[in-house]
């Protein structure tokens, strides 16, 4: 065997000389390295982010901050793999200074003892930093767990119905189109369905889509129905409302207006993007990402040349007008990544002067330049919003409107437990079945039935 | 006569058929790199190179085949050459037990390979500071592939004559040398065997690599096919079928080489 | 019969296993007990029990057992280790063997080739590889049959990825029993034939008695395999509804999906017993027959 012991030797020397410049340690005695991990990668998932850190955030600091050297560590995988990458990291007390963490997982992290409140990390520099004036306190939640904040946020979204303005022309459907009530949506559906449109709805249901079910089926919907997931410490179980949404599905998914196989197929949701951009689906609800990422003219997975003329979107409408959460009459869901510092950083008064460094007016506007995107900042947004009228839509029309999901471990098994409920439906069973299912599920994850409401 | 004619031929078209089975899903592979749209199907493409000049530009891509040819072939050198100086003891000598004990270890890699494992091997790298090392890789991955190897290398190292190495042993030939330079030759073509399944096993890897490495300048191709993907899951088709093709060429450039000069089988030459 | 040829002794046997065993230890045996003593506790990955786990003894297993989600997972990963692994694999593989046997040139070249590139593929590629051929809209596959809009991973998904491991694994057995056929003096063959037995009756009564062995190491090593093959996950994700969540799958929805390390590292020892059971029933079959026959054990 001579052939393969090249490759073992080059792997020994390879270690040998790589190991000597490795992240950890500062080599000289004033050096000091700073590590930032994100789930981003150049050329892959979430590209701009890992260029901008690379391209603006890196050398800015490093100007300001002679003798500190800062290196990005990217990752661009699965969430849920980063997610547990980021975990195993924190829970041996390494990993990196400045670590991207989605909104929702800060409440588990927190608890596992796998991050720390910005101030006992960070010093009294963090309670005086410029920016916290500029986050709206809603914006503000995603980062903070038990009154704490544990990270800053970095933007936001917002859910709303997609839809096409051409189908909707073609079936007689007025253009601008803001349903008010549940109803609307399914009349609209009909007469899609009428003027032979495949698909007159897609609402994400289901376990292949994962946490798409969750965040733009079935919690925008629960909201719309006047209830949240998580409120007053209890979790809501097959509550009227909860009712209500799976009688919603069970609507949809057997009056013909929505595709249940798509729902099961592994690859569903791109196919429904695929769809929608092929004049195919006539109402899709999704986040403006939908709009920023996968139907966006020249860089989008789905591109549509037309979108600007031809793709409508309206706020997704209470079952019954001011029958929404906080008695409003219309409901969205948001959600949003945030940083923190590792609690076990070498330097933690430097690496928040880091984080405080990426959230900085110039740094968030640098972040967007050339993509429209709702930040966090205030300031910022108003300066850059308006040249993308859909975005601006959702920052003045839907973030006053918004709710986020509850950050608490247990919240992913409720979320799949949703999509479970979601998914019986589409395979023909009755509501009240996926409800009580659902009911049953839900006690025995969340520690019984004290812990439930309905 | 006529039946064995008849039996040929309906051997040469079920032969036919299975050709055709295996041959079928592979045509993405061939098609989907050179489409200008690619798609999640098999068509006639819009020829174009430009898939090829976008994967090139990738920051990662290259560097990560090579990444993979570190930690495949090195994992594929030592299990190898651990496997076969087990095995060939294994086999020529008698050990109590050895049989029960070669199972149990078949057994527990099945516990190590899986999800659950993950906490204990990462803490298990990270005490023996083997964190973002291409060497901790190669362990780890060495240490589930290693059992099954000498499952393998030890029925195959039972089945060679023994007759060589006694005379050999009686011209006053040490263990070493005659493991060299009569055993060895004679289980080529297993080793070579082997060595392509270790390394097409690591090749495909991805959990174990991914939370074991930090710097992407390190990781696998399966890692990075992985961040092909846009923000919020969806695959870019053209970068990822274009990068499969690159992706798989090394191994099957590989096994052409091994099935060329050591034969890809699991017997040697010579017969007791 | 393995009278130390070589005069190894046991002392230079022992230093010959030893690096393997290091390794072992190190790198398997301690993981392994290590996740077996997790599944003893309510260890998750992050939450309040990541802090601090508590032992709960066989809860997990108990959990476990009485899940049906679980039983249901079970009884599909026989169905796929049966059918794909046992009846797929090593029947597919044992009759490639033997036909391709007697045959040389280009067709037996192909067809070695195209059942091993399926074999050594990346799994990614092969999990995009079936997607283009099974897709319901405009998959190879319905573009063939004209059969448009049948979703064979949702209407079979169990029956899809049976077929997809026979397409992924049939190499390893076809080489094995490629091996083992040599074995088989042809005269023994001939005689038969002359004597007019079938074929049925040649592989009964000639060949099978001389790869007994070969079939067992085969099906314990691809039924092993097979138990623990993830690559489903990239096809069906264990959908529609978990009908096609074979253990593996199971496993890591649970372990990293759910963050519930201490069941998935339960499930993950069951799945060993079952192996365990597999493997003993194969050696009840397989050599004891062989002692009865007044063959010396292997």
């Amino acid at each position: 065997m001579r052939l393969p012991s090249r490759p073992a030797v080059i792997a020994v020397l390879t270690i040998l000389a790589l190991s000597s410049c490795g992240s950890g340690a500062p080599t000289g005695g004033e050096d000091v390295t700073l590590v930032i991990a994100a789930n981003s990668i150049s050329g892959g998932k979430n590209s701009e982010s890992a260029d901008w850190i690379k391209r603006w955030v890196i050398p800015g600091f490093e100007q300001a901050h002679q003798n500190v050297k800062v290196l990005f560590q990217p990752s661009g995988v699965d969430d849920e793999q980063y997610k547990t990458k980021i975990a195993l990291d924190l829970k041996s007390k390494a990993g990196a200074d400045v670590i991207d963490l989605d909104g929702i997982w800060v409440g588990e992290f927190a608890q596992a003892g796998y991050i720390k409140p910005l101030t006992d990390v960070g010093g009294p520099a963090v309670d005086s930093w410029e920016g916290w004036s500029q986050i709206p306190q809603a914006v503000q939640g995603l980062g903070i767990f038990d009154g704490k904040k544990y990270g800053l946020p970095q933007g936001t979204d917002g859910r709303v119905l997609f839809y096409n303005k051409t189908l909707f022309k073609k079936a007689g459907l007025p253009d601008p189109w803001q349903p008010t009530r549940w109803e609307d949506i399914f009349a609209a559906g009909a007469r899609l369905k009428a003027a032979g449109v495949p698909t007159p709805i897609q609402i994400n249901a289901g376990t292949a889509m994962g946490e798409a079910t969750t965040m733009q089926g079935v919690l925008p919907l629960l909201a719309a129905a006047g209830s949240e997931i998580y409120t007053d410490g209890k979790w809501t179980g097959a509550s009227p409302a909860m009712k209500d949404v799976l009688g919603f599905y069970q609507r949809l998914y057997t009056s013909g207006l929505s595709d249940p196989k798509l729902q099961q197929e592994a690859k569903g949701r791109d196919k429904s993007f695929a769809q929608f951009a092929a004049g195919k689906i006539g109402i899709l609800a999704e986040s403006d990402y939908f709009w920023r990422s996968v139907i966006e003219p020249k860089a989008g997975v789905a591109p549509m040349a037309d979108r600007d003329s031809a793709v409508g979107f309206a706020k997704i409408p209470a079952k019954n007008p001011g029958g929404a959460i906080r008695g409003q009459d219309f409901a969205s869901m948001s959600g949003g990544a945030v940083r923190v510092l590792n609690p076990f950083s070498k330097n933690p008064k430097l690496a928040w002067e880091l984080l405080a460094f990426m959230h900085s007016a110039a740094a968030t506007k640098s972040q967007l330049a050339g993509q429209a995107r709702i930040s966090s900042r205030s300031d910022v947004n108003g300066e850059v919003l308006h040249a993308d009228p859909m975005l601006e839509y959702v920052a003045d029309e839907v973030l006053p409107i918004t709710a986020y999901r509850p950050g608490l471990a247990v919240y992913p098994q409720v979320s799949v437990a949703l999509q479970e409920a979601t998914a019986a439906i589409v395979s023909g069973k009755s509501a009240d079945e996926a409800a009580a299912a659902y009911q049953a599920k839900l006690e025995g994850l969340v520690g019984g039935a004290d812990h439930v409401a309905r | 006569m006529i039946r064995h004619t008849i039996g040929r031929l309906a051997a040469t078209v079920f032969i036919a058929v299975v050709l055709a089975f295996f041959t079928l899903p592979m045509l993405w592979l061939a098609s989907a790199p050179f489409d200008a749209t690619p798609a999640i199907t098999t068509s006639i493409p819009e020829f174009t190179l430009r898939n090829f000049a976008a994967i090139l530009d990738n920051p990662y891509a290259l560097g990560s085949i090579r990444n993979s040819l570190i930690q495949g072939g090195g994992a594929a050198a030592l299990v190898v050459v651990l496997a076969a100086l087990a095995a060939y003891a294994l086999s020529r000598v008698r050990i109590p037990g050895r049989d029960v004990l070669l199972y149990v270890l078949l057994l527990l890699s099945s516990v190590v390979t899986g999800t659950a494992a993950m906490v204990p091997i990462f803490e298990l790298a990270t005490r023996l500071d083997l964190i973002d090392t291409h060497l901790g890789v190669i362990l780890v991955v060495s240490g589930g592939l290693l059992p099954a190897a000498i499952f393998i290398l030890k029925d195959f190292m039972d089945e060679t004559p023994t007759t060589y190495e006694e005379s050999a042993r009686v011209f006053g030939a040490s263990s070493l040398q005659i493991l060299r330079h009569i055993v060895i030759p004679l289980v080529r073509p297993g080793l070579a065997t082997i060595a392509v399944w270790a390394l097409a096993s690591v090749w495909g890897g991805f959990l174990f690599q991914f939370i074991l490495l930090r710097d992407p300048d390190k990781a696998p191709g399966s890692v990075i096919l992985y961040t092909l993907y846009t923000e919020g899951g969806s695959p870019r088709l053209d970068l990822i079928s274009t990068f499969s093709l690159l992706y798989s060429l090394p191994v099957v450039a590989m096994y052409l080489f091994v099935s060329q000069r050591y034969g890809f089988r699991f017997h040697g030459g010579i017969k007791r | 019969m393995n009278t130390d040829a070589a005069g190894l002794g046991r002392a230079r046997a022992a230093g010959f296993v030893l690096p393997a065993l290091v390794l072992i230890g190190v790198f398997l045996v301690f993981p392994a007990l290590w996740t077996i003593y997790l599944g003893l506790t309510d260890y998750r990955l992050t939450g309040l029990a990541a802090a601090d786990p508590q032992v709960v003894g066989l809860g997990n297993y108990t959990r476990a057992l009485t899940d049906p989600r679980f039983l249901s997972s079970l009884w599909l990963t026989v169905v796929y280790v049966g059918g794909s692994a046992i009846l797929g694999q090593a029947g597919l593989g044992f009759t490639l063997a033997w036909l391709l046997r007697t045959r040389a040139g280009p067709l037996r070249r192909a067809v070695e080739g195209v059942v091993l590139l399926s074999w050594i593929l990346p799994s990614t590629v092969v999990g995009f590889l079936w997607f283009a051929l099974l897709d319901r809209d405009d998959g190879t596959l319905n573009a063939l049959l004209h059969t448009p809009g049948l979703g064979w991973l949702l209407d079979y998904p169990l029956l899809s990825i049976v077929v997809f491991n026979v397409w992924r694994g049939t190499a390893f057995s076809m080489m094995l029993y490629a091996a083992a056929l040599e074995n088989v003096p042809p005269s023994h063959l001939e005689t038969a034939r002359l004597a007019g037995a079938s074929v049925p009756q040649q592989l009964r009564d000639v060949v099978f008695p001389l790869i007994r062995r070969h079939v067992l190491t085969n099906l314990l090593l691809i039924s092993l395999w097979t138990f623990n093959d993830f690559t489903p996950f990239v096809l069906t994700g264990g959908g529609p509804e978990g009908r096609s969540e074979i253990l593996p799958v199971y496993v890591y929805n649970i372990a990293l999906k759910g963050g519930e390390l201490g069941v998935g590292a339960a499930v993950s020892f069951l799945i060993l017993l079952i192996n365990l059971v597999f493997a003993l029933a194969y050696l009840r079959l397989l050599r004891g027959r062989r002692r009865a026959a007044g063959r010396p054990p292997a």
